[in-house]
């Protein structure tokens, strides 16, 4: 075979993880700076903002498609990222604000991505003006729209954690849920809490453009839980050291696919390539599950002892492939546990084996935190506010991103359930400690830097 | 490897290969190659065998002088393996490369 470089076993297997392994793109997402779109009216920010997305995006779709085609890969989203809004809209009060969603909501709409996200504002040392009437407005915002994404983030390890915006987040996330509340809360499944938030990630509901990024990029997530948990239940029962090689590899073959659909999307809408996250994201599917990777690594129910453990060993061995197979590995990059979108957390949620405790102690070891939970809906604001403080926490001291999705469920409580449908999934409410955090949070102010932030 | 992306917008550019998976039966090469000749499309390569017990052939084409579109000699393909009950994919060979090489 003189031009066939490939061996027959190889093409099988690319065929093989797209067919019957669940590998896909999950997103081309495409960051559009709106620093130069400020204006001293509201209507102009608006028609600049409107014009400017749908000008940069209007050929995403169909690129995608074709792109998809060509490769014999599915391409599941089309998704856009913008500046933070607090960065763009100046002296904006509540209502100018939310003319401003309304606006990405309109564009989103006219280039027929699923989401567009950068609804959001960084206050991890304090809040502006605009933060503040940011912060006040996402509620609003999130029950008026459908297709955009909102974030804030509340610490890094360089800043401390920012224990005021906590507090309001607290209350942010219940009013959200309470104006949602006729949608199984859905606003709150478009809103992240994040402690040292990353500026490329191309998944929502946290994706944004951060201001260190240049006028746009592609970037791309790649997905494949599916495809890990075939590869490791062929391998039967090796030992640590060989199942991370498995992962690597897979991660390594997975991490060039979505490579080689961002730099192409990129060559052929005329923008930079930005770069690759390499999450295994799960969804709903079954057979796409990151919890069943866990289960199969050996565990009855992922929730029982070894969980942590298995995830870092998970999260490590997609880094270390993933990175040997691109030079631009970025985003959030390791293995996402959001709840409602994974079949095994659901069945395990149910069957109460999974407690928000344990993953807690997961989100220590991977991507995100705790994720497309849905929580009691008479939770209290100031829990919610300890729970996303416990997030931050973890992430600020031990220099990652962890962030918080929460949904308090109204009306609902421990054992019902919400459904969202589709890629956002279905979940049992599960339960939170009732012991109350009130004077925890109402102390205010910032909790300190710690030493690992000084660094120079 | 360098990751390149190949050219933009060449539907008639680069090679692909095409995988025919299905049960063996009298006229499959002979109904793939008609398409593919319908299309102008140059044949480089065929490689068949039963491979995890499914008849497998895989051809390398060279797309630079095609005649259609990728999409439609996708659909094409698709519709000739509807008619000789066998799966047909076509995919730009870059994927491969990407995915099976250091």
């Amino acid at each position: 075979m003189r031009h066939l470089n490939f061996s027959g076993e190889e093409i099988l297997e690319t065929i093989n993880m797209v067919r019957t392994e669940q590998l896909d793109i999950r997103t081309i997402t495409v960051g559009i700076s709106l620093l130069d779109c400020v204006s001293d009216t509201c209507d102009g920010l608006c028609r600049n903002v409107y014009d400017k997305v749908e000008r940069v995006a209007r050929d995403l779709r169909r690129v995608s498609a074709d792109i998809s085609q060509e490769f014999g890969l599915p391409i599941i989203n089309n998704r856009i990222a913008v500046t933070p809004v607090a960065l763009i809209a100046g002296r904006s009060g509540q209502q100018d604000l939310l003319r401003i969603a309304e606006t990405l909501d309109r564009a989103a709409h006219a280039v027929n991505v699923d989401f567009i996200g950068g609804f959001s504002a960084q206050v991890e040392k304090g809040m502006t003006h605009i933060d503040a009437n940011l912060f006040a407005a996402i509620p609003a915002a999130l029950a008026a729209t459908q297709r955009v994404c909102a974030s804030v983030n509340i610490g890094s390890t360089r800043a401390g954690l920012n224990m005021d915006a906590i507090a309001a987040m607290g209350r942010i996330v219940k009013q959200t849920a309470a104006l949602t509340g006729a949608a199984n809360s859905i606003g709150c499944a478009k809103l992240v809490v994040f402690c040292n938030a990353v500026e490329d990630n191309p998944f929502m509901a946290g994706a944004f453009h951060g201001s260190s990024e240049p006028e746009c990029t592609v970037n791309v997530g790649v997905s494949g839980p599916g495809v890990v948990l075939r590869a490791i239940k062929a391998a039967g029962d090796v030992d640590f050291g060989t199942l991370a090689s498995i992962i690597r590899r897979t991660a390594f073959k997975i991490t060039r696919a979505g490579e080689l659909v961002g730099r192409t999307a990129a060559a052929r809408l005329g923008l930079p390539f930005g770069i690759v996250d390499l999450s295994l994201a799960p969804t709903p599917a079954e057979g796409d599950s990151v919890a069943r990777i866990l289960e199969e690594i050996g565990l009855d129910s992922v929730g029982t002892h070894g969980s942590t453990a298995a995830l870092a060993l998970l999260n490590d061995a997609v880094k270390k492939g993933g990175a040997m197979a691109s030079s631009y590995v970025g985003g959030l990059s390791g293995a996402f546990i959001p709840l409602s979108e994974d079949a095994g957390m659901i069945e395990a949620a149910e069957r109460g084996a999974i407690t928000i405790d344990k993953l807690e102690a997961m989100t220590a070891v991977c991507s995100v935190g705790l994720d497309m939970i849905a929580i009691p809906g008479d939770t209290p604001a100031e829990t919610i506010a300890a729970i996303i403080a416990d997030e931050a926490a973890i992430g600020m001291i031990n220099k990652k991103t962890t962030a918080v999705r929460l949904i308090p469920a109204v009306g609902k409580g421990v054992g019902d359930w919400v459904d969202f449908g589709g890629l956002l999934g279905r979940a049992p409410v599960i339960a939170v400690n009732t012991l109350s955090s009130s004077r925890l949070i109402a102390r205010g102010g910032r909790i300190p830097a710690p030493l690992q932030a000084l660094i120079n | 490897m360098p990751n390149q992306a190949p050219q933009p917008g060449g539907p008639q550019a680069g090679r692909a290969i095409l995988t025919i998976i299905g049960s063996d039966r009298v006229g499959i090469i002979a109904g793939i190659a008609n398409v593919l000749a319908d299309a102008n499309v140059n044949i480089l390569d065929i490689s068949q065998s039963v491979i995890r017990e499914f008849f497998t052939m895989i051809m390398m084409v060279d797309l630079a002088g095609a005649a259609v579109s990728f999409h439609e000699l996708s659909e094409r393909l698709a519709r000739k393996g509807a008619e000789l009950s066998v799966r047909v994919e076509i995919q730009r060979e870059e994927i491969f490369k990407a995915m099976h090489r250091i």
